[in-house]
Order: structure tokens, then sequence, then C-alpha cells
């Protein structure tokens, strides 16, 4: 049986009241760290655990903690981002609203460690039930003496709230999740400076998504080595993984980072196959943003390794032949999907995001949409898909916030691994636009 | 876009006690954090955000209304139009799309004769299609917000046209 480090008891009956979180070990890490640690002491294990940074991009928990500002007498915060919008991503909304204080233990540790007096968990302006959960939970945990003043009559306060957001994927990115938590427009921040020295109203701040704050309890409760010792090199500990499209079982999977990709797509503990007994195509396997892979090389690399899921082994081959780990928002393509129908769908995803600041991504987004568009519904030309490139290409690393690069990754790699599907819509309008009408290509379907 | 069509804007004194504790969650000064929970509460008492309601928004928290109308104006969850008293907020992203959003979609459009963005002749239904709503795992899905309930956005998920058939006739009545 695989460790369960954030989903142990989410199936427990009453898990999400304090009561029976209690029973089962909870809040045994703010205890500890509380009374028996120092604040740096808690960073410290963060740092050994090796955990990363749960919402896309990977950083070391550990080491974003050590670069908050300490200056006298400005008050430090901590944030939490449960803005989860990544296409393909619903793990945080499963563990949130499932085992609440999971994330609230996780908080009160965190906190702790950098010193924040007060923190915000940032939820999805949609996830208004979970805001609720969450807030029942909080209240929970005041009465409790777990937040509050003098927590657990030690000298540490903390007060937590929830703040909602109101429908914007680009809140996702942390300096727009700042800008609208002090109420204003998401419109990313240029950095530096990094939260870190000056983020909500200008005091240093840390932002982690909220998979990275609950992972906190079990570090403290068990050590960061221990930690560590799960997952395989620089991949430590387990990932959510939100597994979801054409196949058995769609839902959120705790998994040991390592377990090979083709066991988690087929295995009936995990993904459970293919739906309706059908050929993998593609795999989208870390949210929408990372790029999108042909069956032959999500299952193996492409020097014929088995591929794992790992931050590094997703990765081997850089884009050329890889891809991302990103949120754990893992999309799953059978034979009868079209790319290109899907690259534009996700073209018109970010085009609709965008906050509109930067040229290339306003600009750029808008026309990969309208191309893409015009491909799928066969009036496409034979230069579009060198138009296609060209664009995404001139998005990529130009822009403030990293909306660009995820809106011109999905365009870059469907090109890259199914080019021929785009030259057949081209040049076979009246078959590519026939209802059902699928480009097969056998060599990449597994 | 934005219409004038509401006067006398208050909150019920329950709402205003409300609006006052959210308030208190941000730093002395800081008030203007508070705008996307209370404009959540607007939309819940209003339906929609009329300008009226903005500026009585912006009184609230002692800023100017424009501060709230580029607010409002960038999110997409505020209805800046009257809407139906139910809104089908379904999903169109790519995982919804994988199983079957497209065919929802059109099975709504057809039921009610009205196209995206558009609200049925009883005033009942309108339908608006959103960006991934995070429950790609119960795909397709949408959500309405329930004011029944608190205002609360419900998850309907794993749909089929014969699923929105049966909400269409017990639950959004």
């Amino acid at each position: 049986m695989a460790i369960k480090i954030l989903t142990e008891h989410i199936n427990k009956p009453g898990i999400e009241t304090f009561e029976v979180y209690r029973q089962h070990g909870g809040y045994a890490a703010v205890e500890k760290a509380l009374k028996k640690m120092t604040p740096d002491e808690v960073v410290e294990e963060v740092k050994k655990s090796g955990l990363r940074g749960r919402g896309g991009a990977g950083f070391p928990a550990g080491m974003k903690w050590g670069f908050l500002a300490k200056p006298e007498g400005k008050p430090r915060y901590l944030v939490c981002n449960a803005d989860e919008s990544e296409p393909g991503t619903f793990k945080d909304r499963h563990l949130m609203a499932h085992s609440p204080h999971t994330l609230i233990e996780g908080m009160i540790v965190a906190s702790y460690a950098l010193g924040a007096k007060t923190s915000y968990i940032y939820v999805r302006g949609e996830m208004l039930y979970v805001i609720r959960i969450l807030e029942k939970a909080i209240a929970e945990a005041y009465a409790k003496g777990f937040l509050g003043k003098n927590i657990l009559g030690t000298d540490y306060s903390l007060d937590l709230y929830v703040h909602p957001g109101g429908g914007a994927y680009i809140c996702g990115e942390e300096t727009a999740l700042l800008e609208s938590l002090e109420g204003k427009r998401g419109n990313p921040r240029n950095k530096p400076p990094f939260p870190a020295v000056s983020g909500l109203y200008n005091c240093p701040t840390v932002v982690n998504n909220v998979e990275t704050i609950a992972a906190v309890s079990w570090i403290i409760n068990n050590g960061g080595e221990e930690y560590a010792k799960v997952g395989v090199g620089r991949s430590t500990g387990t990932k959510l993984i939100s597994a979801c499209g054409n196949i058995n079982k769609p839902g959120v999977y705790e998994i040991e980072l390592g377990v090979p990709v083709e066991e988690f797509i087929y295995s009936d503990e995990y993904c459970g196959g293919i739906a309706g007994g059908k050929k993998l195509k593609a795999v989208v396997a870390g949210g929408s943003s990372v790029p999108v892979l042909p069956a032959n090389l999500i299952t193996k690399t492409a020097s014929g390794e088995n591929r794992l899921m790992t931050y590094e082994s997703l990765s081997d081959g850089g884009f050329a032949t890889g891809t991302m780990l990103g949120s754990g928002g893992f999309i799953v393509f059978d034979e009868d999907q079209c790319i290109v129908r899907n690259t534009w769908n996700f073209s018109r995803f970010y085009h609709h995001e965008s906050c509109g600041q930067c040229s290339p991504c306003r600009e750029g987004t808008g026309w990969m949409e309208k191309v893409l568009h015009r491909i799928e519904y066969g009036h496409g030309h034979a230069h579009d898909i060198d138009l296609l490139v060209d664009v995404a290409r001139k998005i990529e690393g130009n822009t403030i916030c990293p909306l660009g690069d995820a809106a011109a990754w999905p365009v870059g790699s469907a090109i890259r691994h199914f080019r021929d599907e785009f030259e057949w819509h081209i040049r076979h309008p009246h078959e590519a636009t026939r209802k059902g009408a699928v480009y097969r290509k056998e060599a990449v379907l597994v | 876009m934005i219409e004038h069509t509401q006067t006398d804007v208050r909150f019920p004194e329950e709402t205003l006690k409300q609006v006052r504790e959210i308030i208190s969650r941000y730093p002395e000064g800081r008030q203007k954090s508070a705008i996307l929970p209370i404009l959540h509460l607007a939309q819940n008492e209003w339906n929609w955000l009329s300008a009226p309601v903005m500026d009585y928004v912006a009184t609230l928290l002692d800023i100017q209304p424009i501060e709230v109308y580029e607010v409002a104006t960038f999110y997409t969850m505020f209805n800046l139009e009257p809407v139906g008293k139910y809104v089908l907020e379904v999903c169109r992203t790519g995982p919804c799309c994988l199983r079957g959003a497209e065919q929802l979609i059109e099975h709504i459009e057809n039921k009610f004769g009205i196209q995206v963005g558009q609200t049925s002749p009883d005033g009942m239904f309108t339908l608006k299609t959103v960006e991934c709503l995070a429950a790609c795992g119960g795909a397709p899905c949408l959500q309405v917000r329930l004011k029944r309930e608190g205002g609360i956005h419900k998850y309907y998920e794993n749909l089929t046209p014969e699923k929105v058939d049966g909400l269409v006739e017990k639950e959004w009545v």
C-alpha cells in the first residue's frame, strides 16, 4: 500500500469536523511546532524535506520561505493560493472540501514558521461552497484555541481568513492574486520586487499552493528527512494528481512521486485505462499549460526509458520530447479526439483569460485562437501552421507573467508532435469538418 | 454595458453586519480588499450589478465608484446586466469537451430556444459558458448560483442532456 501523506484519512466519516480530524492525529503538528520548535527550526525541516511548490512551478518551498524578508516593524503575510483554475486541475478543491482542517493545520504551522500574524486563503469565487466548509472549520479551530490570541497558551497569535476571488484564471499567478486580494483587477506585477520582499500591502509575503501547505504538517510530525525518503531523487514526497478526460476512473489520486506513467494510466488503482477500450492518443500531464505529448512519448522517454511521474522524468528531453509535471492536472485523450480542436479550445481559454497588460499575450492569444479556429473549421491556409509557430514564439518569454508561456506551449507542442494532423485539416477541409471525423496516425497510438 | 435602472439601493441590516465583519478582516485603511466578497453579497441580493449597486458598494468601502467598476468588469462572475432567475454556467474548456460539454451546451440552447449569453423568454434561465470550473473529474459540469442557499454556486457534475432535463423540472424551479 502506497504511503498517503495528504489523504490518509480523507474518506473517514466526519473528517471535516475538528473532533474527528483530531482523533486521527490532527493538529499534532501545531502542538509540536509551537511548543517544541522555533520558527527557524520549522523552516529548516521543510528545507530538509525537499518539498516543492505544488501549484505548478515546483520551486523548493523551504527555499522560498528562506527568502522572506524580515524588516523591523512590518507585518509579514502568508497567503494560500487556492485559486485552482488550471484546466485539468481539481486536486485542491477535493482536499479542501473533504478535509479542510488539513489545510488549516498547515496554515497555522507555516504562518508560525514565517512569523505571520494574519494569513489569508484566497479561494476561487466559484467555490463558495468550499469557502463555507473552510470557514466552518476555521471557526472550530478558533473555538478550540488553535487560532486567535495566544494559541495553546503560547506567545503566538494568528488570525486566518478566507478570501473569495471573482472568476479570473490569472489570479492564480501569485502577484495577480495579491493585487486581487488588495481589491484590484488581477494584473500581475513586475518582478522584482518579489513578494518575499514586497507582497501583500507592500509587506513581505509568501504565497503557497494548498497542497504545498497541507504537506507541512506531516513534515513537522515525521521530520523532513522522512519526507525526503518518499519519492525519487529531487521529486520528494507525494503528489495529488487529478486525472480526467477519456479514462475509466477520473478522480484525484495521491501518488508517491516515481510511479511509472504507464502504470498510472492503466492500473486499476489509478486511471483504470482508457474508457471504452479505446487506444491512447495523447496526454497533457500537468494542466493545460504544459506541452501535450503523444502516447508513445508519454509512457517512454525519447531514449526508451520508462517515464515516471516525477518532475525530472516528465521533463526528460526538454520540450522537444518531454513535458512537465506542472500542477498534476492529468488530461487523457483517446484516439477519437481531435488535437486541432483541443488546441483551439485551449487557445480560446488563454485568450479569454489574458489580463491584457502585455501586448504579445493580449494580441497573440487572440490571433492564435482565430487561426486555430479557421483551421478547425476548414478555412486554414498552408502557411497557417508556421504562422502559429511564429506567434507562439513571439509571446513566449515576452510577458510580465507566465500566462504568455502557458498560452504558447500547448500550441507549440501540438504542432511539434501532431503537425500532420494540422496539415490534414488544411489539405482536406471537407473531410476534416465532417461530423466525427478524426485523423489517425497509428504510430502515436498506444 | 452598465445600466442605470435601480434606485434605493441598500443592504438589509443583517447583510450590513456581514459587510462590517468582512471589512474587519483587513488592516486599517485596506478596506478596499473587501471589494470582491462584498460584490458577491451584492450580486446575491440584486442578482446583477447595476451602476447604482456598484456606487453603493463604493460608499460602503469609502472608495471611488470607478474603483468598483474596474473590478466588477474584470472578474467574470459578475453579471453587469439583468439575468434570469437561474444562470446556467456551463464549462466549455478542454477536459469537459472531451466528455460531451459541446453537446450539452447545444442541448440547452435548443431546449430554451436561446443562444449562449441569452435569457429564456420566461426569464427563468440565462445560459452562459465559463472556463474550467476545477471539476474536470466530473466532466461535463455546470454551476448555478442558488439564492435560496445563500448564493452558493452549486456544482452539477457528470451531466447528460437527460440529467439537465430532470434538473430543469425538479431543481431549478
